[in-house]
């Protein structure tokens, strides 16, 4: 009889506080972020969360390039996609240059971007003999001029130490055009230009109009030709890669990292460390508190010593000593934040646990013989679920900043991304004086919608069950 | 008076004991690291003197044996052959650490040129201090004008959306919003600079205009991230204070309203406010530190990002402790505030 009462009870606070415009926009935000958490986990490829520190894994995308859809957004800027040239988009041709045999690999691309790209990759592999081929770049532009842009042997396979069963060798690289033989090559033909092009950035003076450092649109023709010395000699791979100024849903970061990923994987990373260490923390608080209250006497005095003084150090402090010395997996982390957490709400347990062993039906189970531990699981604790619930919910926005700060000032856990370390990155590479945007804004408003949704949520509960609250204070905090 | 002598006696005698207790625990935690460093440096320090002092060796591995050698007197000679957590090398080392005698960086520089912590502390400390102290009486001026403000106008429009910028900002990254005025004041519109460290030397006379200058922008960003925050916390606790009898009956006999707020009800309303802007002031003191990474500026919280990407463990080390210090600083003037506010702690201890 009694249970169904407070059973039903119960179903009424949560319905009351569902009813609230705070706990419907927190519980809104909050199911965005699950969606996002389910969507990277069965979407994003694994590969590229793991892969995240790992430059060689993001080799083919674009350098910081802005997210795509602002070219919808501001028609009239039109800037380059990226552009990946696989071996099936070209035409073949297999000739020969007086008696030598070529493998000629022609790209025609269509240029029609008001911006330059941002730059441009050569990737190839080819498995070859004992004499080294050689690799040319030509490209035709519209205006029927002709550029030799790279001409260079590969290494010889006796350097190469990775030979397989047979003697041939299998060699892959790639050609930035940062190259400095590029930059060579073409100061033979700035000639031909009205103005001095800049030979730092290549690809602006092979998209450029004679005229001025305009875009010349049209189809450009990339021709990547492979002088091959032996009879067995194979090109295995080639591809044009024309770094775009626009990628994807966010955009890419300076170590050409697809940064809606990062985002992606940031909020299963960022639901986890603050609902983890706000959990733990309520909970382990609550228990101390309730039991230093309760059990009173210098056995209170003693606990609460202990408080006092977790309360006064300074946690900013040893969370960095912490991640330095002991590791900074999310794990460790998760665990210090739950070390400094829980001394808060501990007092506050505890000064409630003194008003409720007062309370008639405490004292009876005392009587009756009740073990301490059970009296405060059973007849103390339940009472206060929803300070419980809201302390946590509150918690989980500290939580979550503080393990963005500890990322953001570097100790962040290395292996995978959040929305800590993007802004890290972002901040050594100085980002926002550079104008890069996208790579600032969207981890700083998950950060806070993230935030935002529990604090609602905790606010709301708090509100219905008790409307003279603590009000602005929170009463866990983590840095 | 006695007994509030006696009160701040106890209350600093606490805080310094805070101050021990949390670089003790420091030293724990850092004392193998630091060991490896000593050692390291040692020997780097004789294999560079062996290779000046021009000494002649028959083989190679007489030179080991005699670098060997000298590696070992030097290092009983620092003490270093006791392991750190031996009690007398224990007890010297938090004595160095907490009079900010803490060796050289392997990385830094002073602006004069040393490579001593201390000195390179010594520079920075102001600069913390200064944006610090700055943006804390921005927001305690603004924020208890409004709290009290926004209390007797319960319900209005700037009170309910004060309110809510107040939760939303709570859950804003100090650092992310450091990011965004330089998006917005230094690339879109070029009126601050992006770097906040000034051009001029310190013996230029407009240096300290500059550095004014170039403090605006941290100083802005703490200021907006904090005032809604705190005009909250005054709101909440002016508010309960004015739905007290004893306000109503003032109201009654006809005192001014303005007079009632800012004299009786914040007066009243002081200690719990105090407490909860000393939750949020502590909270912001990391905001701080970390605000001056995102604009360079030339302070401790700077320097600390700087030694973590390095791994410089003294001056980390030497950061972290004047972190404290400002921190235990920053609590024991809200409890001598708080016990100046609140008579019973004066009457009681």
């Amino acid at each position: 009889m009694k249970t169904s009462e407070s059973a039903s009870n119960f179903n009424l606070l949560i319905r009351r506080i569902l009813h609230t415009k705070a706990a419907i926009a927190g519980f809104f935000i909050l199911i965005v972020l699950a969606a996002m958490t389910i969507y990277a986990l069965i979407a994003v490829p694994l590969e590229s969360f793991s892969q995240w520190n790992d430059p060689g894994f993001w080799i083919d995308y674009p350098k910081s390039a802005a997210p795509s859809w602002i070219n919808s957004l501001l028609p009239e800027t039109n800037l380059p996609n990226h552009m990946i040239f696989g071996p099936s988009d070209a035409k073949t041709q297999n000739s020969s240059f007086g008696g030598i045999p070529t493998n000629s690999f022609l790209y025609d691309i269509d240029f029609g971007y008001n911006s330059f790209p941002t730059d441009f990759i050569i990737d190839y592999c080819l498995r070859y003999g004992d004499i080294p081929p050689v690799i040319q770049v030509d490209v035709t532009r519209p205006d029927g001029e002709s550029f030799m842009l790279y001409n260079s042997p590969l290494p010889s396979s006796a350097i190469s130490t990775d030979s397989t069963s047979s003697n041939l060798t299998e060699y892959c690289s790639r050609t930035f055009s940062t190259d400095e033989s590029i930059r060579d090559n073409l100061q033979a033909y700035t000639g031909l230009f009205h103005y001095s092009p800049d030979l730092s950035s290549p690809q602006n003076m092979i998209f450029s109009e004679l005229e001025g450092q305009v875009v010349l649109r049209g189809n450009y023709l990339f021709n990547i030709t492979y002088y091959l010395f032996g009879a067995e000699d194979k090109v295995e791979n080639t591809k044009v890669i024309l770094g775009g100024k626009v990628y994807g849903l966010m955009g890419t970061d300076d170590l050409r990292r697809d940064l809606s990923i990062g985002i992606f994987w940031g909020a299963p990373v960022a639901l986890f460390v603050g609902l983890t260490a706000a959990i733990s923390s309520v909970i382990i608080g609550m228990l101390y508190g309730l039991l230093a209250g309760y059990k009173g006497g210098r056995y209170d005095e003693a606990l609460m010593r202990v408080n006092d003084l977790v309360i006064s150090l300074p946690t900013f402090v040893f969370l960095i000593i912490l991640s330095i010395t002991i590791g900074s997996s999310i794990y460790l982390i998760t665990l210090f934040l739950v070390i400094f957490g829980w001394s808060g709400i501990a007092r506050v347990a505890r000064s409630l646990a003194l008003q409720i062993k007062n309370l008639q039906y405490v004292e009876a189970s005392k009587l009756m013989g009740e073990r301490d531990i059970r009296i405060i699981l059973r007849h103390i604790l339940p009472q206060l679920l929803p300070l419980t619930f809201a302390s946590i919910a509150l918690a989980v926005p500290a939580a979550i900043l503080a393990e963005a700060t500890l990322s953001f000032i570097g100790l962040g856990d290395p292996s995978i991304p959040t929305w800590g370390s993007i802004l890290h990155d972002a901040n050594t590479a100085s980002a926002a004086a550079r104008g890069l945007w996208w790579w600032i804004l969207p981890p700083g408003i998950m950060i806070a919608a993230a935030g935002i949704s529990f604090a609602l949520i905790g606010s709301a509960i708090e509100s219905v069950t008790n409307p003279r609250g603590g009000g602005a204070q929170s009463k866990v905090r983590f840095t | 008076m006695t007994g509030f002598l006696f009160f701040i006696a106890k209350t600093t005698a606490y805080r310094i004991l805070v101050v021990v207790i949390t670089v003790v625990i420091t030293l724990i935690l850092l004392g193998s690291a630091m060991d490896k460093l000593l050692t390291d440096r040692i020997r780097a320090e004789v294999v560079e003197a062996t290779a000046q002092d021009n000494i002649q060796f028959k083989t190679l591995s007489q030179r080991q044996a005699y670098v060997n050698e000298q590696i070992q007197l030097k290092t009983k000679d620092l003490g270093l052959d006791e392991p750190w957590y031996s009690p007398k090398r224990f007890v010297n080392t938090l004595f160095e650490v907490l009079t900010l005698n803490l060796g050289r960086s392997n990385f830094f520089t002073s602006d004069s040129g040393s490579s001593n912590v201390s000195d390179i502390m010594i520079e920075r400390v102001p600069k913390t201090v200064l944006l610090f102290t700055t943006s804390t009486v921005i927001i305690v001026v603004i924020g208890l004008f409004l709290g009290t403000y926004m209390a007797e106008k319960r319900g209005s429009v700037l009170d309910k959306s004060v309110s809510f910028v107040a939760v939303v900002s709570n859950s804003f990254a100090t650092f992310w919003v450091g990011m965004l005025m330089i998006l917005l004041f230094s690339f879109t519109f070029d009126i601050f600079p992006a770097r906040s460290t000034p051009l001029t030397s310190p013996g230029d006379p407009f240096y300290l205009l500059d550095l004014l200058y170039h403090m605006m922008l941290p100083l802005i960003t703490l200021v907006l991230l904090s005032f809604t925050v705190w005009s909250f916390v005054v709101r909440y606790f002016v508010s309960r204070v004015l739905d007290e009898d004893y306000i109503q009956a003032k109201r009654v006999m006809g005192i001014p309203k303005r007079k009632i707020l800012y004299s009786h009800a914040l007066k009243n309303a002081a200690p719990p406010v105090l407490t909860g802007i000393v939750t949020a002031l502590i909270a912001s003191i990391s905001g701080s530190f970390i605000v001056e990474a995102v604009f360079d500026w030339p302070g401790v919280g700077k320097l600390l990002y700087d030694a973590i990407i390095v791994m410089d463990i003294p001056l980390i080390l030497g950061s972290t402790y004047v972190f404290t210090l400002i921190y235990v600083m920053t609590m024991l003037i809200a409890d001598l505030l708080y016990a100046y506010f609140d008579p019973r702690v004066k009457v009681s201890s």
